[in-house]
C-alpha cells in the first residue's frame, strides 16, 4: 500500500479535484420533473439542489441539466463535500493467497494432490448466461489468461448453462470433484443469493460428512464477503480472471508442503484490480 | 431496404475468392438442409397447430400446442406430422375445434392414428384449410406492415436499435414508447433469460421475467399495438424485435410473423453454442422458423456479434464472416431476401491492441463489401466495456463513427454503463446524443474515406476472407456438425449428440405432411 501523497494528515483526506483538501467531487442523477418551460426549468435546478445539499455538497454547482422527454430531468453537479476519509479505519479485503503462474499451479498440485485437480463448473437455475463461467473454464480465458481447461493438472468438466442443482451435486460425485464452481450472471430479485444457498446445502445435505468439494461461486452480483451467509468457501465478483481462481484452487486444495516461498510483491500488488478488467461475467447483456 | 443506397467497393476484394467462398459455405450447408428436409421436431409441428390457431393453455399453464402435439406423438407418432392425426381425429371425432380435440387428447380420451385413402386425404384437405388461413393471416400482416409504413415513414438508415427489458410488459411499453421519442427505431424486447431453454411458449401478458420479458403471443401483440401508436404520433414506423430462438424457435416464429413483429433474433448456430441446444434440433427449427420470417417478411437478426464476446476479436474475426455466409445461405434457401438478411457483427477489439479502431474498420468494411444489400446489424462493444462510463462513452463514439463510415444499417445502441446494470433513462438518452452527434459530424465521412490499395485495412480485409475461406475449405472436409462440435465457433465444443431437444427431432416417414411447410415452400 503506498501512502496517499496528498493526504491533510497522512491517515485523514478529502476528495481531491485539484487541490489538497479541496473535496471537491462530481455526480449525475435525473430527476422526476420536467424541463420544459422557464419556470419548470428554475424548478428543476432548484430540486437538484436541494438534493445536492441533501447529498452533503456545498456549494454545489449544478453544470448541465436537460430534459429528457417531457417529464425527466438530468443533472450533472460538482460540489464540494466536507466529509472526511480515516484511512486507518478503513478495511480491505486482501486476497488471502498469492497469485501463482500456470506453471505453479500445475506444480503445487502435483507436489500437493499427486493427481489431477477435478474442477466442475456450471451456470444453475434459470441462468443461461455462460459467459462467465466459459471465460474462467474455457482454454481461450479471458483477459490475456488462460482458462483452468489450460491447466495440465486439471480436470475440468464444464456443465454449461441451466443446471439443475440435483444434477450437479450427483456429476460432482460421479466426478469426485475437488471443486465446485458456480456462476451466476443474471440475476434478478437475488436469485443470485438464493441459488448460492440452495448448492451449498444440498451438497452438505448430499454428502453427509463426507468432505464436501471446495464450494465457489462467481457473478458481478456477488458480494465476495458474504462466503459464511451463503454458506460457500469462496466468493468472485466483477473482474475476476481464470488466474485468480486456479491460484485459490491450489492455496485452498492443495497447499504447500512446507511454508510457501515468500509472495513476490510485484505479483501480489494487485488485490483491488477488479474495477480494472472488464467483468467477464457482466459483459454479454447485449443480446438474447 | 433495397439496393438504393449501395456503397461502392473499396477494398479490392478478389470477386473469385468472395464467389468461392459462398460455394463453399453452400457445400458445406448442404447436407444441413437435407438434414432439416428430412427431419421434423415437436416444434416444427407444434408451429404447425399455432399456425391453424390452437391457441391457450390448461390450467397449469401449458399450451394446448403442447398438449395435442405430445398426445399425438405418444399414440400415433409425429413421424407422419402432427397436421394428418390431429385432423383425422378432428373429423372422425367430431369436435367443433382444435382446442376442444386437444383438452379431451389431454385428458387421454382421444386415440390417434396416421389415417390412409379417403380418410387421409379428407384430414389432409381440412388441415391445408387451416393452414392457408393461418397463412393468410401472416399475408395480412405483412400488407398491414407495408401500410403502416406508407401511412408513417420509413426512417432513414441507420436504424437506432434500443433495447428494452424491465421483465413486465407493462413497463415496457411505456419504456419503449419513450425510447421511440427519443430517436429508437427499433425495439428491441429482451426475453427473460432461460426461455430459450423452455420446450413450451408461455401464454398471456407477462409481468415478471429474469433479465428480461417473456415472449408470449399477446406480449407480442400489446407491444405492437403500443408502438403503432406511437408511429403514428412521431410520423415514423417503429419496428418490433424479439427472440426466435431456442427450444420453441418455430413456434415464435408463427406468433411474431401473426402478430406483425418486424424483426427477429434467428441465428443459425446462436442456440448450438452458446445455449447448449442441440444441433440437429436448432438446425431443422431453424430451417421451418425462416420460411415464416420470410413469408412475414420479417428481417432475421443474426448473431455473430456473440462469438466475439467469448472468443478474440481479432483472432476470431474470420470466424464471423464464415457465420454470416452460412446464415446467408441457409437464409436463401429457406426464401428470405437479401434484404431480410440482418447479418450481426460486432466492435469487440480490445481498446488496448494498436490500431483497434482501423482494424474495426477494415472488418466493418469487408461485410459491408460481402454482404452488399443486407441489412447488417453493427453491435456496441460489450467486452471491453468497464465501470469506467466516461472511457465507455468515449469506446461508443469511436463504434458509432465505424458504423456511419462504413456504412451499417441498424446501429445497436452502446451503453456506456453496459455490464454494470440495465441503462438508466439517462444512460439512454447520453446514447442517444453519442449517435446523433456522429450521425451529423460524419456523415460524409463514408463517401470520403478510400482505404489506399495494398495499405493497412485493404491488406487486413483481405487476410480476413482468406482465413474464413480456409475455414470454410476445413468446414467442407469435416462437416459443419463436426465444425461445431470441434469448438470452431465461440470456442464451446458442441458434439452434434449433445445438448437439450435432441429428443425432440424425429425422422420424416415416407407420406410425411406438414401443410405448413407446403404452403411455404410453394410460395418461395
Amino acid at each position: 500500500m503506498t501512502e496517499p501523497a496528498a493526504s491533510v494528515t497522512g491517515q485523514v483526506i478529502r476528495p481531491y479535484g485539484d487541490a489538497t483538501g479541496d473535496g471537491r467531487v462530481q455526480v449525475s442523477f435525473t430527476l422526476p420533473v420536467p424541463f420544459g418551460t422557464e419556470e419548470e426549468r428554475a424548478r428543476a435546478e432548484g430540486a437538484a439542489h436541494q438534493l445536492a445539499a441533501a447529498m452533503g455538497l456545498d456549494p454545489a454547482m449544478v453544470v448541465h441539466a436537460k430534459g429528457i422527454g417531457p417529464d425527466f430531468t438530468f443533472f450533472i453537479v460538482y460540489g464540494r463535500v466536507s466529509h472526511l476519509v480515516d484511512l486507518s479505519a478503513v478495511t480491505v479485503a486482501r486476497r488471502e493467497f498469492p497469485l501463482l503462474s500456470s506453471a505453479e499451479v500445475n506444480l503445487r498440485i502435483r507436489a500437493g494432490l499427486g493427481r489431477k485437480l477435478v474442477v466442475l463448473g456450471a451456470c444453475i437455475g434459470t441462468d443461461a448466461h455462460t459467459v462467465g463461467i466459459d471465460a474462467i473454464l474455457n482454454v481461450k480465458g479471458h483477459a490475456g489468461e488462460k482458462g483452468l481447461e489450460y491447466y495440465r493438472e486439471m480436470r475440468v468438466v464444464n456443465l454449461g448453462a441451466q443446471v439443475d442443482v440435483d444434477k450437479l451435486v450427483a456429476r460432482a460425485r460421479a466426478e469426485h470433484a475437488d471443486a465446485v464452481l458456480v456462476s451466476q450472471v443474471v440475476s434478478q430479485r437475488e436469485a443470485h443469493l438464493a441459488g448460492a444457498r440452495e448448492v451449498a446445502s444440498a451438497f452438505r445435505a448430499t454428502y453427509r460428512g463426507e468432505r464436501v468439494p471446495l464450494l465457489v461461486v462467481g457473478g458481478p452480483r456477488f458480494d465476495p464477503a458474504m462466503t459464511q451467509d451463503l454458506g460457500v468457501d469462496k466468493i468472485f465478483g466483477r473482474g475476476t480472471t481464470p488466474r485468480e481462481v486456479a491460484s485459490y484452487l491450489v492455496h485452498a486444495l492443495a497447499p504447500p508442503a512446507r511454508d510457501a516461498a515468500p509472495e513476490s510483491p510485484a505479483r501480489d500488488a494487485a488485490p483491488a484490480d477488479a474495477g480494472r478488467a472488464a467483468a467477464p461475467a457482466g459483459a454479454g447483456g447485449a443480446a438474447a | 431496404m433495397d439496393a438504393e443506397d449501395v456503397m461502392e467497393p473499396k477494398l479490392g476484394l478478389d470477386p473469385a475468392l468472395v464467389r468461392e467462398a459462398r460455394e463453399l459455405a453452400a457445400a458445406a450447408g448442404q447436407p444441413i438442409v437435407e438434414l432439416a428436409r428430412t427431419h421434423t421436431t415437436v416444434s416444427v409441428e407444434r408451429a404447425v397447430l399455432r399456425l391453424a390457431g390452437l391457441d391457450g393453455a390448461d390450467d397449469d399453464g401449458m399450451p394446448w400446442v403442447n398438449r395435442l402435439a405430445d398426445a399425438v406423438r405418444e399414440s400415433a407418432g409425429l413421424e407422419h406430422g402432427v397436421a394428418l392425426p390431429a385432423w383425422d381425429a378432428l373429423l372422425t371425432g367430431d369436435y367443433a375445434d382444435l382446442r376442444t380435440l386437444a383438452r379431451d387428447a389431454a385428458a387421454g380420451k382421444v386415440k390417434f392414428r396416421v389415417p390412409e385413402g379417403r380418410d387421409a386425404t379428407a384430414a389432409g384437405a381440412a388441415a391445408r384449410a387451416a393452414l392457408g388461413r393461418g397463412i393468410a393471416t401472416i399475408d395480412a400482416r405483412r400488407a398491414e406492415r407495408d401500410a403502416m409504413i406508407r401511412e408513417t415513414a420509413e426512417p432513414a438508415k441507420p436504424w437506432i436499435y434500443l433495447i428494452v427489458a424491465t421483465g413486465d410488459i407493462y413497463e415496457d411499453i411505456p419504456q419503449a414508447q419513450a425510447a421511440a421519442r427519443e430517436g429508437a427505431d427499433i425495439i428491441a424486447v429482451i426475453r427473460s433469460t432461460g426461455q430459450s431453454l423452455l420446450d413450451y411458449v408461455p401464454e398471456g401478458a407477462t409481468r415478471e421475467g429474469y433479465a428480461g420479458t417473456y415472449a408470449t403471443r399477446e406480449n407480442f401483440r400489446l407491444m405492437r399495438a403500443a408502438l403503432d401508436d406511437v408511429s403514428r404520433e412521431l410520423g415514423r414506423y417503429v419496428r418490433l424485435t424479439n427472440y426466435a430462438s431456442g427450444l420453441c424457435m418455430p413456434e415464435i416464429a408463427a406468433l411474431a410473423g401473426l402478430e406483425r413483429l418486424d424483426m427477429m433474433l434467428n441465428d443459425c448456430m446462436y442456440g448450438i453454442i452458446f445455449r447448449d441446444i442441440n444441433p440437429r434440433r436448432t438446425f431443422i427449427d431453424q430451417r421451418f422458423s425462416r420460411q415464416v420470417h420470410a413469408r412475414a417478411g420479417i428481417v432475421i437478426n443474426t448473431g455473430e456479434d456473440n462469438y466475439l464476446t467469448t472468443a478474440d476479436a481479432v483472432d476470431a474475426a474470420h470466424t464471423v464472416v464464415v457465420s454470416q455466409l452460412l446464415n446467408e445461405f441457409f437464409g436463401q434457401e429457406a426464401g428470405l431476401a437479401d434484404s431480410q438478411l440482418g447479418l450481426g457483427h460486432a466492435f469487440e477489439i480490445n481498446p488496448e491492441v494498436p490500431d483497434s479502431f482501423v482494424l474495426e474498420l477494415a472488418h466493418a468494411q469487408l461485410v459491408r463489401e460481402l454482404f452488399p444489400n443486407a441489412p447488417l446489424k453493427y453491435m456496441p462493444p460489450t467486452k471491453h466495456m468497464t465501470g469506467n462510463v466516461f472511457a465507455g462513452y468515449l469506446l461508443d463514439a469511436f463504434f458509432n463513427l465505424a458504423g456511419v463510415m462504413t456504412d451499417q444499417s441498424i446501429l445497436l445502441i452502446g451503453m456506456m454503463t453496459e455490464g454494470i446494470h440495465t441503462p438508466f433513462l439517462s444512460d439512454r438518452d447520453l446514447a442517444l446524443e453519442n449517435v446523433r452527434y456522429v450521425a451529423r459530424a460524419a456523415a460524409r465521412l463514408g463517401e470520403n474515406f478510400r482505404p489506399p490499395p495494398g495499405g493497412f485495412v485493404e491488406q487486413r480485409a483481405h487476410q480476413v476472407l482468406a482465413e474464413a475461406v480456409d475455414l470454410l475449405r476445413r468446414i467442407g472436409r469435416d462437416g459443419l456438425l463436426g465444425a461445431i462440435a470441434d469448438g470452431t465457433f465461440g470456442i464451446t465444443r458442441r458434439p452434434a449428440d449433445g445438448g437439450r431437444g435432441l429428443d425432440g427431432v424425429i425422422a420424416r416417414a415416407d407420406g410425411y405432411f406438414n401443410p405448413a411447410t407446403d404452403i411455404l415452400e410453394g410460395a418461395s
